[in-house]
């Protein structure tokens, strides 16, 4: 195992962060938008998020991706696979956070959200202004939690053909016929950057303003 | 654009073995992952402080790492230290290993929810450190510990789909093959993804009726 290798993993593993980052938060937009639907008070809205949320964690994420990566083709959609493993990736944590934000939501102190409907916010504005920020509050910690699960799902996206962390490994284990090193060099560097995003996690949960209390 | 279920479907058998195959993988390691992580969480409980902060450094790295990367560590890797195992093998011990490491955290978050009260006096009484095990900590923490339990059991489930990654015949890979082989790709990944979809509902309504009886049972 030679630092030649070594600075492969690791600059393969940029897009690994980059993959995960990116889908975390396009996934924590979807979850917000679901969670809107969900308390809608719209029967058929309710439902359809229900068949989605229940479908992204109950299919295996493998399976969700080569799903993707073979069906967008057949409906005319040829895209880059980074693309593709971000769809796939936001699709599936999206489900998840929105179970988290349940949470959160039902925790909103009734009387703030009352008070926001005595000063005229409409119910859009209440769930902008008044709701979403206590939820993403509340489950802050499961967001970081959900951020760890990403980056290591993430490593699934080498099965598309994204090169990242996993995917380079790989290729480097079938060339240099080292794969003990080079897959467990591959762990250290996931291990690594998951220990420094829950780090991150605690302090940024110190550092985040209190809740309003009931 | 036209989609034909058909040509996956006439397969019937040989999805069934896929089916079987994963079914097998998952009950299998399931158990072997959950005796292995009460065995881990019993250590940690009664070995002393040394083993248990032995055991915390493997635990920390089976959950800080993808599961894909242990298998590919294991499968592949293995051979270049003498341990040659045959996929299916592979994949079992991998999904126990993972497993074991998380069920050894959900136990012992079980064993700390037990009030030392309890313990001290069954002790007191002269109960044998397995009958404390046995008829004080294993009961009282059972209602804490099977919500997560069925959590960790699904998850398993989803995971056994990463077996086809190292050529284990379960149904990702008797399935996906069957797509490439009748050209029908797309066709074959929705009937899996119904699969596992129509698999994990029926573990979480066992895992529901299975948590109603035991809170009955303790009420």
């Amino acid at each position: 195992m030679t630092w030649k290798l070594f600075s492969l993993l690791l600059e393969a593993s940029l897009m690994t962060l980059l993959v995960s980052s990116i889908s975390i938060l396009v996934g924590l937009g979807i979850a917000i938008v679901l969670s809107g639907m969900r308390m809608s008070g719209n029967r058929a809205l309710f439902a359809i998020t229900g068949v989605f949320i229940s479908f992204f964690r109950g299919v295996p994420l493998l399976v969700q991706l080569l799903l993707i990566y073979n069906l967008l083709p057949v409906l005319g959609l040829t895209l880059p696979s980074l693309a593709t493993a971000i769809i796939g990736l936001s699709l599936c944590t999206a489900a998840y956070q929105a179970e988290n934000l349940r949470g959160g939501f039902e925790g909103v102190p009734k009387g703030l959200v009352e008070s926001a409907e005595m000063a005229g916010f409409s119910p859009v504005q209440t769930f902008i202004h008044i709701r979403t920020p206590i939820a993403l509050r509340m489950t802050f910690p499961a967001l970081v939690n959900e951020a760890i699960l990403i980056l290591k799902s993430s490593s699934l996206v080498s099965a598309i053909g994204l090169i990242e962390l996993t995917k380079m490994a790989q290729n480097l284990a079938a060339s240099t016929y080292m794969p003990l090193p080079i897959f467990a060099s591959a762990g250290v560097i996931y291990l690594a950057i998951n220990l420094v995003v829950a780090w991150l996690g605690r302090r940024a949960e110190n550092a985040l303003p209190g809740l309003p209390t009931k | 654009m036209s989609f034909d279920f058909a040509v996956i479907l006439a397969q019937g058998p040989k999805i069934l073995s896929g089916i079987v195959v994963t079914i097998l993988i998952w009950v299998g390691g399931n158990v072997a992952a959950a005796v292995l992580g009460f065995l881990i969480a019993t250590l940690r409980r009664f070995g002393g402080r040394g083993v248990d902060v032995l055991l915390q450094v493997p635990i920390e790295v089976i959950r800080g790492t993808p599961f894909l990367v242990q298998i590919f560590l294991l499968y592949f890797g293995g051979p270049y230290i003498g341990l040659r195992l045959d996929p299916i093998t592979a994949g079992f011990i991998g999904i126990s290993v993972y497993g074991a490491a998380y069920y050894a955290e959900i136990f012992r978050a079980g064993y700390r929810s037990v009030p030392v009260g309890h313990v001290e006096a069954a002790e007191c009484v002269g109960f044998s450190r397995n009958q404390i095990i046995r008829f004080v900590l294993l009961p009282e923490m059972a209602l804490l510990v099977l919500p997560p339990s069925i959590n960790m059991a699904i998850i398993l489930l989803k995971e056994t789909a990463l077996l086809s990654l190292i050529t284990v015949p379960e149904m990702t890979m008797t399935v996906s093959a069957i797509g490439s082989q009748q050209y029908a790709f797309v066709e074959a990944l929705v009937v899996l993804a119904l699969v596992y979809w129509a698999l994990v509902e029926v573990a979480n309504w066992l895992g529901r009726i299975a948590e109603r009886k035991l809170s009955k049972l303790s009420a």
